[in-house]
């Protein structure tokens, strides 16, 4: 303790300076809002090892964690070491891509890598940039930015249903969190998706300062740091057990906001989004894959495939994603039906290992053939 | 202690200051009683949350009544025990109420609803229950006190080491759960050991049987029933320490009721203390608990060097955990006007075992000397039969592993005392070999900074080892792990 006692007055003097500087603070941050930059400053690609796929989960335990800051999932992952020499194929999609329930090793990508597959003498590296989040919309903010950091040989595209619903689009806290670049992509591409639509609320100035980046800034923190347990672990999820997905329901014909069977109306699904996805691919080869779903067999599996789908709603949209495809030129490929239903493990879309290698043995057959394929030139006219 | 409840404490402290000098002793005394109650996590088993802190009160109580009596020294005649015996009287019965009435008040959101934020315990008993309770408490402490005290204190130095058993060894833990959740129809094959997680037994318990002991040598000081309870459950030193002595507590409390309350430099020394020990805790162990060793994450653990940076992030994790704990404590003990005592003074820049253990967890060291160390080491040298060393080597050994246990009763904090016992040991066989060489170092000064640097890295490096048995539950685990560290099995 100070020989000299400290007075009411210098205290007061203290608070009013602390005070002060930490408005001041807050206010530099906020105007230089450094948190995007900070982003892409990573121990990842350089320190330690990229990560395999996102950041994703909320298990302490799984050394991974949920964030919002697009810069800092991007620089975290292993696609910033990409090698040009090789035949590089980013996969994009919702949970089933990133492998909920599976090691790296056992997804899509990481069973296509070990594949060793060779086009035209070079090695094929997949890289997984799926996020567990069902929104194309997600799928194609993530592929706008990692296509401004770099460029692979073919982008390929899983999706489902559930992911094309317009009306929720811009639910998931991943989108509703990044409203300036959700804007940018609905005003570039044209999207039929309200720029000022509730889920996309704007961020007052608060919200720019230190204060109202705290989240962000420990996300980040976070994410580093977890970067030495990855490093040291190469774990990114924890596969605990789970209950398998139903086989048998209820007979109950609704899906998203339908609770009957009804005519469903290609504008209610996000089309226009993949097709901004084949803009943002900025001349890289798309190919966009319906993806395998659990058909059921168990009670009333004659009005239901799984507990996502109705028979009547899932039949409509492969229907209608056939025609859109074929209306857009897109490279599709439809592989609802492809994996054997005893492969699917706790949703109608995710995964056993043995599923993702039977479903990497169609999509690499369908890479190999791709090359063949001419890059076609798009215009901005979406024309739908 | 959780955030919301470091920023109530470091407030109260505000209309605490502005406080009569008397009313502070009080204010003290009650506020710690209902710290007990609000710091208790909430529990599976119904009412033990609540039970398990009332239980705390009544063994306090009865442990004041054992050690009250005629006979002991007043060290402070300032105190309020030097009072004339009716205001002694009066002011223990006072005390008494005002615990009783603390703990049927906090009965009451049984019957009325209250926000959540303002109930400090689960759904507690009904209050019938509890005042038979009280009653037969009083009834049981009441017959105990009757029985003359050579013989009342070592049954009760019994029931608290007995205590403290059952809840640091997990199998009898989870037995016990198993009885009490049978009892309330819970399922029993669900029992844990975490059932009963009774915040601050560990520490309540060293205070008390640090009063009893004391009692028994005719060397603590008076101490009134308010006095003792505050001292025995000061609510800052609750859950994490420090571990003080009621003879250095006494005064502090006392002077209280004369110090000025609006001090600023007292705030300022406590604001700043607190601050302190939440960026260690908070900021920097929290983030390294990242990297914490377990047994999950030795087997996680891909090479050697990911074992020796789990270590290493251990070791400084749990440092500023601890560490960080001690200084919000003392923090707002400050705040309060009682300078807790210090539990760490920089441990891994020490030079040697016996100077690191000088410096970390004193108040505990500092326990086990006076309690084990001390009483051990002259009853072996009256026996006259070993040699000095081993008389060292066994107060050692018996020592580290009372340290040990304390953690829990398993045998990797077994080793881990045993460890730290040898460490002790041998330095203290090194030290006594080369005095004359170290003195003569003292007119060297580089080489005597390069030694010092020499033995602070093998201090360092001997009980971050040690750390192994500490975090790991299992021996086989903690070997393989030693193995791996040193590529003894090719990784």
């Amino acid at each position: 303790m100070n020989d000299t006692r400290v007075t009411w007055r210098f205290l007061l003097r203290v608070v009013i300076k602390t005070a002060a500087l930490f408005v001041l603070i807050n206010i530099i941050f906020a105007v230089a809002d450094p948190v995007p930059t900070l982003g892409r400053v990573s121990i990842y690609n350089r320190l330690v090892p990229g990560r395999e796929r996102l950041p994703y989960g909320e298990d302490p335990a799984s050394y991974n964690l949920s964030m919002n800051s697009i810069e800092a999932m991007i620089a975290s992952h292993a696609v910033n070491r990409m090698d040009t020499t090789d035949y590089n194929v980013w996969v994009i999609g919702d949970s089933s891509v990133w492998g909920i329930l599976l090691d790296n090793a056992d997804t899509l990508t990481g069973q296509l890598n070990a594949a060793d597959l060779n086009i035209e003498g070079r090695r094929v590296r997949a890289y997984n940039l799926a996020h567990p989040i069902l929104s194309v919309t997600k799928d194609l903010m993530l592929l706008d930015y990692a296509r401004t950091l770099a460029q692979p040989d073919l982008i390929v595209w899983l999706i489902t249903l559930d992911s094309m619903p317009y009306r929720d689009q811009l639910e998931p806290p991943l989108l509703r969190e990044n409203p300036v670049r959700v804007r940018s992509l609905i005003q570039t591409y044209q999207l039929p998706l309200h720029p000022n639509s509730e889920q996309l609320a704007d961020r007052t100035f608060s919200d720019y300062t230190l204060v109202g980046q705290r989240r962000a800034l420990a996300d980040w923190l976070r994410l580093q740091l977890y970067g030495v347990a990855w490093a040291n672990t190469a774990i990114d999820q924890v596969v605990r057990d789970y209950t398998p997905r139903a086989n048998d329901f209820e007979s109950d014909p609704s899906w998203n906001s339908y609770t009957q069977e009804t005519e469903i109306f290609p504008s209610v699904l996000a089309f226009e989004v993949i097709q901004a996805g084949h803009f943002a691919a900025r001349g890289v080869p798309v190919l966009v894959v319906n993806e395998p779903i659990y058909r059921a067999d168990g009670t009333n599996s004659d009005v239901r495939y799984n507990a996502w789908y109705p028979r009547w709603a899932y039949d409509q949209w492969r229907t209608i994603l056939n025609d859109q495809a074929t209306a857009f030129e897109w490279n599709f490929i439809d592989l609802w039906d492809a994996i054997s239903p005893n492969e699917f493990t706790d949703s109608p879309v995710h995964l056993t290992p043995l599923g993702s290698r039977q479903l990497s043995a169609l999509i690499a057959s369908a890479i190999m053939d791709y090359p063949k394929s001419a890059v076609k030139p798009l215009s901005l006219d979406m024309g739908i | 202690m959780e955030l919301i409840y470091i920023l109530i404490f470091s407030l109260l402290a505000l209309p605490y200051a502005a406080l009569p000098g008397r009313a502070r002793g009080w204010t003290l005394f009650i506020a710690s009683a209902i710290a007990l109650y609000a710091l208790q996590p909430t529990l599976d088993i119904r009412w033990l949350d609540f039970s398990l802190p009332t239980i705390m009160l009544v063994i306090t109580v009865i442990c004041w009544w054992l050690t009250r009596s005629s006979g002991a020294v007043d060290e402070h005649p300032q105190t309020s025990q030097a009072a004339p015996p009716q205001r002694r009287l009066n002011e223990n019965l006072i005390a008494l109420f005002i615990l009783i009435a603390v703990v049927l008040i906090l009965t009451i959101p049984r019957y009325i609803d209250f926000p959540s934020a303002l109930e400090l315990t689960s759904r507690p008993p009904p209050i019938e229950l509890v005042i038979i309770g009280i009653a037969l408490a009083l009834l049981v402490g009441g017959g105990f006190g009757r029985v003359p005290v050579r013989l009342s204190l070592p049954v009760m130095l019994l029931v608290i080491i007995g205590a403290l058993i059952v809840l640091k060894t997990e199998p009898l833990t989870t037995a016990l759960a198993g009885v009490l959740r049978t009892q309330v129809g819970l399922q029993s094959s669900l029992a844990k050991a975490a059932d009963i997680g009774w915040l601050g037994f560990s520490y309540v318990a060293f205070r008390l049987i640090h009063t009893l002991r004391d009692r028994q040598l005719g060397i603590l000081p008076a101490l009134t029933l308010r006095d003792y309870v505050t001292y025995v459950i000061f609510f800052p030193a609750l859950a994490s320490g420090p571990i003080d002595r009621a003879d250095r507590f006494a005064p502090d409390l006392h002077s209280v009721e004369t110090m000025r309350g609006a001090d600023a430099q007292r705030f300022m020394d406590g604001v700043t203390r607190i601050v302190i020990g939440m960026v260690k805790k908070f900021v920097i162990a929290d983030s390294l608990a990242v990297f914490t060793l377990s047994a999950v994450t030795v087997e996680q653990a891909q090479h050697s060097g990911a074992l020796w940076l789990l270590l290493y992030g251990y070791a400084f994790r749990l440092f500023f955990d601890f560490s960080g704990y001690t200084d919000i404590a003392i923090g707002i003990g400050l705040l309060f006007g009682i300078r807790l005592p210090e539990n760490f003074d920089r441990p891994y820049a020490k030079s040697n075992i016996t100077a690191f253990w000088n410096s970390w967890h004193m108040t505990l060291s500092a326990w086990v000397r006076t309690y084990v160390y001390s009483p051990l080491s002259r009853r072996l040298i009256k026996g006259k039969r070993l040699s000095n060393n081993m008389i060292i080597l066994i107060c050692n050994i018996v020592t580290m592993s009372v340290i040990g246990l304390w953690h829990g009763v398993t045998l990797t904090f077994f080793i881990w005392g045993l460890w730290h016992a040898i460490g002790l040991w041998i330095h203290k066989n090194w030290s006594d070999r080369t005095r004359k060489w170290y003195r003569s170092l003292k007119t060297q000064p580089t080489r005597l900074r390069a030694w010092n640097i020499v033995g602070t890295l093998i201090t360092f490096h001997f009980v971050v080892l040690g750390w192994v048995w500490f975090a790991l539950p299992d021996v086989n685990i903690a070997i393989r792990m030693f193995a791996r560290m040193f590529g003894l099995n090719g990784t």
